[in-house]
């Protein structure tokens, strides 16, 4: 009998709690920071892109979101330490399911994801993000590619010397990859 | 006459048009009030804040939706019955707003110079209009579902159409309680006779017989079973679109409204403020807004019992209105029979408070001595010899949990020279 009435007492007590609700347009909440968002291409500290064109992420998306050509680099334009550089680089959001599979193909550790998840539009086209979409901006201390190669005479110096690096110039970026 | 009727009976053309607009504007401004308080208040049961985006705080989402629907296509079925179906709806929302007319909203108040009540009429059977009213709306209901031309509308009206009318009984018959006591049909009568005492003290019974038989009346949940929102397509108004099926919503939600009100009337007293404030009966106006309050009060249970109890199923619901509330109410109303008779027979009152006592004593004695029916033993026959666990195992509770940090005191030295150490804890060159 008591029990019927308990059931009145729980939906009662529940008007007064704490709604759980997120007002989302208006109070924007940053989503888990390990959320896996859009996706983005990451530079060496002197603005050179990590991207070497493999296209070891388009072969591992199950969903071929990803459309990568490699280019040459050349002593005379230089987007990447190294041979090779990603000259197209395509991420269709309609077909993208965010598994993160492509962030752990990625030998450079180039392709990355933002939390960043407002990804809507009206059309199709306009969801396809293109290179100059997806990679990110330059901090202090980097300069716009092509350009040779500031930090070595060799590629492996960008890698191996990498983690001292990036101590080093990693200063512009608190938030690290958060995007608001 | 009665002195209210004696104050409506001289009321000039024009206060009798303002009455008539005021209670259609109650009636609206009510029912969508309500939508919205019951989404509101049915979304905080649930933890969420229900609708806030349109107007302050979100109470015009019920207008919007309201315009909407008058902005939707109107659907005829080619099946239909074109007259019946465009009638229909009108049936069933006109009584919803005559019944409106019986209620007693306050007591004496001055309008323009003018002296009056604030009702519309006060008519000697007043509280049958409102039980004729909601007989009539049941036509609607049932011509709604039938000229749709369609087998499903046509079902759940049956189905409506049944509910309605078989709580009705139980309606009705928790009212005749109240009318033994009151010596009248007039709900202004009714209210003046709950001056010293309300009846819902005195019929607590009766009381409890309305609250749920109103609900059922009304068809709203928990036993909105012919309309079930999450199970049918939409009841006998599957076929409505438009102003026509707005109408339908508007003379649910009136009804609800209506039976509201008249349980204020029966049972709470009408406009008459309790006793710490009945200085304000002096007041015509004050006693509307108590009125108002005690309404809004069982509104706030309709929508209380929507957030809180699953929908019946048709065989309990009838057997609730047909097996318990029906013969509960015919044998309180004997009850009732029977002491008035004893008191006005010139029976003592102690004599009659014994005769209760040893009676209520007896059937305890009775409900304790009968034995409970005895629970047949469950046995559960295994489809396979798959192992499943004894059905009497008991979960081994866990021991007590040793404190946070006792814990990290064997395990933190592991990790914390990782950190203290030269080289680089964490390779952070995604820049």
């Amino acid at each position: 009998m008591f029990e019927f009435f308990k059931g009145f007492g729980v939906t009662f007590g529940t008007m007064f709690k704490k709604v759980v609700t997120e007002e989302y347009p208006e109070n924007f909440p940053p989503a888990a920071p390990r959320y896996h968002g859009r996706h983005q291409l990451n530079r060496h500290p002197d603005g050179l892109e990590k991207c070497v064109g493999c296209e070891l992420c388009a072969w591992a998306c199950p969903a071929d979101a990803i459309y990568v050509e490699g280019g040459d680099n050349t002593e005379e334009e230089r987007y990447s330490p190294g041979e090779r550089y990603g000259a197209v680089y395509q991420i269709n959001y309609l077909r993208c399911i965010g598994c993160g599979l492509c962030i752990e193909a990625c030998p450079t550790r180039s392709l990355t994801m933002t939390n960043f998840y407002e990804l809507a539009d009206d059309n199709r086209q306009d969801l396809i993000y293109t290179k100059e979409q997806l990679l990110a901006p330059l901090l202090e201390g980097m300069e716009q590619p092509p350009h040779p190669m500031r930090l070595g005479e060799h590629e492996q110096d960008y890698y191996v010397q990498g983690p001292r690096l990036a101590r080093t110039g990693a200063k512009g970026d608190p938030v690290g990859e958060q995007v608001r | 006459m009665t002195e209210t009727q004696m104050l409506l009976a001289d009321d000039p053309i024009w206060l009798v048009l303002i009455k008539v607009v005021a209670l259609f504007a109650i009636g609206v401004v009510l029912t969508l009030f309500m939508i919205n308080w019951e989404r509101k208040v049915v979304g905080r049961m649930q933890q969420r804040p229900g609708p806030n985006r349109t107007g302050p705080g979100g109470w015009l989402q019920s207008l919007a939706d309201g315009l909407k629907l008058a902005f939707k296509e109107d659907i005829m079925p080619a099946a239909a019955d074109k007259r019946v179906y465009f009638i229909a709806p009108v049936i069933s929302t006109v009584p919803a707003f005559v019944a409106f007319s019986v209620i007693p909203f306050g007591g004496k108040v001055t309008i323009f110079g003018e002296e009056t009540v604030l009702q519309l009429v006060d008519l000697p059977v007043g509280v049958l209009v409102v039980l004729a009213c909601s007989s009539i709306g049941v036509y609607g209901i049932v011509l709604g579902g039938w000229s749709s031309g369609s087998p499903y509308p046509l079902l759940a009206a049956l189905r409506s159409a049944a509910q309605v009318i078989s709580y009705e009984i139980a309606l009705g018959l928790s009212i005749v309680g109240v009318v033994l006591y009151a010596g009248s049909l007039s709900t202004a009568d009714i209210v003046a006779a709950q001056a010293s005492s309300w009846f819902v003290l005195l019929l607590i019974p009766s009381f409890v017989v309305f609250t749920i038989a109103m609900v059922g009346e009304t068809n709203r949940a928990p036993f909105d079973l012919p309309e079930a929102e999450s199970e049918l397509v939409g009841g006998f108004h599957t076929e409505y679109s438009s102003l026509k099926f707005a109408l339908f919503f508007l003379a649910e939600y009136v009804n609800m409204v209506t039976v509201s009100a008249m349980a204020t009337t029966l049972f709470l007293g009408g406009g008459m403020w309790p006793w710490p404030l009945s200085a304000l009966n002096a007041n015509g106006w004050l006693q509307m807004i108590a009125f108002l309050i005690k309404t809004l009060i069982f509104l706030f249970v309709f929508i209380w019992l929507r957030g809180t109890l699953p929908r019946f199923r048709y065989d309990q619901f009838m057997r609730l209105g047909w097996k318990v509330l029906v013969p509960g109410s015919l044998l309180w109303i004997l009850t009732i029979f029977a002491i008035r008779a004893w008191r006005s027979t010139g029976g003592s009152t102690t004599a009659l408070l014994v005769t209760v006592g040893i009676l209520l004593v007896a059937v305890l004695v009775i409900a304790f001595l009968v034995p409970e029916r005895k629970q047949k033993e469950q046995t559960i026959e295994l489809a396979s010899d798959f192992p499943v666990p004894p059905l009497d195992l008991k979960v081994p509770t866990k021991p007590a949990r040793r404190k946070r940090r006792d814990r990290s005191v064997g395990t933190g030295r592991t990790r914390e020279p990782a950190l203290a150490s030269g080289a680089p804890a964490k390779e952070d060159d995604d820049v």
